[in-house]
């Protein structure tokens, strides 16, 4: 008996502290963050693994921190969803941390930028895995708020004039962001007596001040996902910020607040959700969509391709909420569109982290991002540009990626449910994708000019991160039906079956 | 509680002052009022019952952010030099009134239309024998509500490193803010030597008896952070260098700790556990070395990134 | 009449606060001065918060939102620290106090911090 009490908690240990004790050392240390990164990546990776068994073997389960259950004290939450999430977090951030180690290795002196990368990025992953992990809205609100703060510091490591002015940008909507989701939960908690998520499904009715609070706390967590019209803050931060930070604040910490979003609207609030709010997520999420890819193809800079190619992505997640929510939640396709939208939000981790991780190694060699200067530099760095390409296929969607089956799951979905205006959208931004990706790739496969400086050398070892990290994307949707079936392990809802 | 006549007038002072803070015209004066905004706010908590909340708003809210402010404030006149600009009545200006008005509406309605009471009082008081403190507050702080504080001393950390890394290259390895200095004799030594004592005393108590009355990690380490600012804005000690190994131990042994409690509770089947048994002395273990965290992350808050020599 | 509750009125104090606030926030161009507004919503929502802990007063206030809101007075200040330092590195370099965006009207005049 206590073998089976102790190694839940002691995955969930893991994964919670680890990487917060790594971050709390590299801040004394200065000089090992790279070191200490490694360490844990390894301690996390034992929680991790150990927590898939669990899972697979046992179901999902709840922890009451403490001892003191809801509505007392906070529970943790670890099913099918939050596994994923975590696993596919980790995955991120082994890569990444892979290839900081050398823009930001130690030196012979402590410097500044390569002293506080260590703690911050191991304190974005700590945030993460506190927020896939926990079942109360206020505890949410703590974890996001950790997110934002080192995020925001992360766009402004290099200290640039544009840089901080982005920062800046990207912190007043963040603060507003949480404000209004703080707005809320003050909301539930006055009427309800309890934040936690599982208890409020069975107390959230249609109140004035349950629709308040849910409308605010949607908006606030909709401009962090930057969500059409709060969208304009994204493009600059994440171009801005060194391409390791770019490809931590694109891949992983807009699915932060996406998920809270899911958490809430499928597991506290499922009964309130209306047919126009949903539609009104489903549609601003269209006009993302188009918005952020029209945009992408007027770039001149790899990154700034890639961050609105961000915006566009991320307006495929809130297609979840007309297919999947509210009175559409009983219906067959909702389960095939909820996990759409999971496989998306997943494998777009992985393929935009990579993409943006291949940026920062194309700079590295040409010392600039403006697409001219790519050509022919498959020559030069064959692996970095082949990763590049594998995760602009997961972007746009074709088979065999992860990011096809998120599609095919979506657009299913939508026809099934008599809504095909989103599988056409669905179409319309594959096509997007497809033309703003394929201007750096053809750039890539061209013939270099005669007269272009040669690129400079970059070790293969760090260009098989990125590499690994497209190929998981794909491999996501090869190996599509065990992910598939994990994730919804321990999912509350009423149609169990996917669609044939 | 009946609303008396004091509770009305405060909440008009607190509207008026708060309109004064958010339109005034002038910067300064706009602090200035935010400050005062904030002593009366921490007056308003006194009234609902949370002295605690009031001590914290006093301390953080009106205190250290007044402080942040106006040493913001200073140090971006030194940059800018231009003269106030006239209010401009337009279309964006009406719509974001309206919005706001709206805003208040909603969000005052909802309030109106709460249903009967359903606090968590009677389960809190049914469980602070267990909890190993007998303030009520502290109790769901470290205890019932432990990970959300943990984790709350880690965000002080993080905007630490954020503001840390905002400082420039070269100047990485000097003291913490803007040099000092001051006169020997004068007002603001003096008060480096009388209040220092005072405070430490203060701070201390605030976190020993925040176990049974109003106090706590948070209202004491923030005593503590200004004894030391005072100490060091008197000229009395130097400013530490970030890369003072001392500092970044003094900085990061609370979370450390109270991580390491939180890991070590997975013995128990849980996680973050305090055992009734032990529960009184490890929250205070827990808050002392929270409180010289605390203390010493607000104080690096204040001075900001190491600024090296200042460049006129 | 029925006399209003204290809570009552603090908590409709606090609404109008959240309203101000969110003016000041949307509408000033310095961002120092959106700072300043953020804080007046946030100790706004955490009155309108405190309140509701408070409705009943023969029952006592409610601690857990009380440890709440003063968490997010300690997380409002962290975020309030780095927004300020923020806004100074970035007027060194743009020897302006707002966004970009936000700075100059289509008549050429400069704008105050």
């Amino acid at each position: 008996m206590t073998d089976s009490a102790l190694s839940p908690a002691i995955a969930l240990a893991l994964i919670l502290t680890a990487p917060l004790f790594g971050a709390l050392a590299a801040m004394v240390t200065g000089r090992r963050g790279a070191g200490i990164a490694l360490a844990t990546m390894t301690a996390t990776g034992i929680g991790i693994v150990t927590l898939l068994v669990i899972i697979a073997g046992d179901g999902d389960f709840t922890l009451a921190i403490g001892g003191w259950e809801p509505p007392l004290g906070i529970q943790l939450r670890a099913d099918g969803l939050a596994a994923g999430f975590i696993t596919t977090t980790a995955l991120v951030m082994g890569a990444i941390l892979a290839v900081a180690g050398k823009p930001f290795g130690a030196g012979a002196t402590e410097r500044r930028g390569a002293y506080t990368f260590w703690p911050l990025a191991l304190l974005l992953w700590g945030a993460l895995n506190a927020i896939f992990l926990s079942g109360d809205l206020f505890n949410l609100y703590v974890g996001l708020e950790l997110l934002t703060l080192v995020a925001v510091a992360l766009v402004g490591i290099e200290g640039k004039r544009e840089t901080l002015a982005a920062a800046l940008r990207y912190m007043m909507f963040a603060l507003m962001g949480s404000l209004l989701y703080l707005l809320g939960a003050a909301l539930l908690y006055a009427a309800h007596g309890t934040l936690d998520i599982a208890l409020l499904a069975a107390r959230v009715g249609n109140a004035p001040g349950d629709i308040v609070a849910a409308a605010a706390i949607t908006a606030g967590l909709a401009a962090k996902t930057a969500l059409f019209p709060f969208h304009s803050w994204l493009p600059p931060a994440h171009s801005g910020a060194p391409a390791p930070a770019s490809a931590m604040l694109s891949g992983l910490v807009p699915k932060a607040s996406f998920y809270i979003l899911l958490r809430f609207w499928f597991e506290a609030a499922p009964d309130i959700a209306g047919t126009g709010v949903l539609t009104l997520l489903g549609g601003l999420g269209a006009l993302a969509m188009i918005y952020g890819s029209l945009l992408a193809l007027h770039q001149n800079r790899l990154k700034l391709i890639i961050a609105y190619s961000t915006v566009a992505q991320l307006g495929y997640l809130f297609f979840v909420f007309p297919l999947a929510g509210g009175t559409s939640a009983a219906q067959p396709w909702a389960a095939g569109a909820w996990s759409g939208a999971v496989f998306h939000a997943l494998s777009h981790a992985m393929a935009k982290a990579s993409m943006f991780l291949c940026a920062g190694l194309i700079i590295e060699a040409i010392g600039h991002d403006r697409l001219p200067g790519m050509k022919g530099i498959v020559r030069a760095m064959p692996m970095t540009v082949f990763a590049f390409a594998l995760a602009a296929i997961t972007l746009m969607g074709l088979p065999p990626s992860g990011g096809f089956t998120a599609k095919y799951l979506m657009m299913t979905a939508s026809f099934a449910a008599g809504q095909p205006f989103w599988a056409l959208m669905l179409i319309v931004a594959g096509l997007l994708a497809a033309a703003y990706l394929y201007r750096p790739l053809a750039l890539a496969f061209a013939l270099p000019d005669a007269d272009a400086p040669v690129p400079g050398a970059v070790s293969r070892a760090r260009q098989a991160a990125p590499l690994v990290l497209a190929l998981a994307a794909i491999l996501l949707g090869i190996l599509s039906a065990g992910p598939f079936a994990f994730i919804r392990i321990g999912r509350p809802g009423a149609a169990v079956e996917g669609l044939e | 509680m009946i609303a008396s006549l004091f509770d009305l007038t405060l909440c008009l002072l607190i509207l008026a002052v708060a309109g004064a803070a958010v339109f005034g015209r002038a910067a300064f004066m706009a602090v200035v009022f935010f400050i005062v905004y904030g002593i009366l706010i921490a007056i308003a908590w006194l009234r609902l019952g949370a002295i605690d909340v009031a001590l914290a708003e006093a301390a953080i809210g009106a205190g250290l952010t007044g402080v942040l402010l106006l040493a913001a404030l200073s140090r971006i006149m030194r940059n800018i030099d231009a003269p106030e600009p006239a209010p401009v009545l337009e279309g964006k200006t009406i719509a974001t009134g309206l919005a706001s008005l709206v805003v208040t509406a909603l969000v005052a309605h909802a309030f109106l239309t709460l249903p009967e009471p359903r606090g968590l009082q009677s389960r809190v008081t049914a469980n602070l024998a267990d909890a190993g403190a007998e303030n009520p507050v502290t109790a769901v702080l470290l205890n019932f509500r432990g990970w959300d504080t943990l984790l709350e001393s880690i965000v002080l950390l993080a905007a630490l490193l954020g503001v840390w890394t905002l400082a420039r290259d070269d100047a990485w390895s000097g003291r913490a803010g803007l040099r000092h200095v001051t006169r020997p004799g004068g007002v603001l030594a003096q008060f480096g030597r009388i209040l220092p004592p005072i405070g430490l005393l203060v701070g201390i108590y605030l976190v020993w008896a925040g176990s049974k009355q109003p106090g706590g990690a948070f209202q004491g380490g923030t005593v503590l952070a200004a004894v030391w600012i005072v100490t060091i804005m008197a000229g009395l000690m130097q400013a530490p260098r970030v890369a003072d190994r001392a500092l970044r131990a003094a900085l990061v042994i609370g979370p450390v700790i109270f991580l390491a409690l939180a890991v070590a509770g997975v013995f128990a089947g849980a996680f973050l556990v305090f055992p009734p048994a032990h529960a009184g002395w490890l929250i205070l273990a827990v808050e002392a070395v929270l409180t010289l965290s605390i203390a010493a992350t607000l104080a690096m808050l204040i001075f900001g990134p190491p600024e090296g020599e200042e460049k006129r | 009449m029925i006399a209003p509750s204290a809570s009552l009125l603090y908590g409709l104090c606090g609404a109008v606060l959240i309203g101000l606030g969110l003016y000041g926030f949307v509408a000033h161009r310095r961002l120092i001065r959106r700072v300043l507004a953020f804080n007046v919503i946030g100790s706004g929502i955490f009155l309108l918060f405190g309140a509701s802990a408070y409705r009943d007063p023969a029952a006592g206030a409610d601690p857990v939102p009380q440890a709440m809101i003063i968490t997010g007075i300690v997380v409002a200040l962290a975020a309030t620290a780095l927004a300020l330092a923020l806004i100074v590195a970035h007027a060194r370099l743009a020897q302006s106090g707002a966004l970009p965006e936000d700075e100059t009207h289509e008549d050429g005049s400069e704008d105050a911090p």
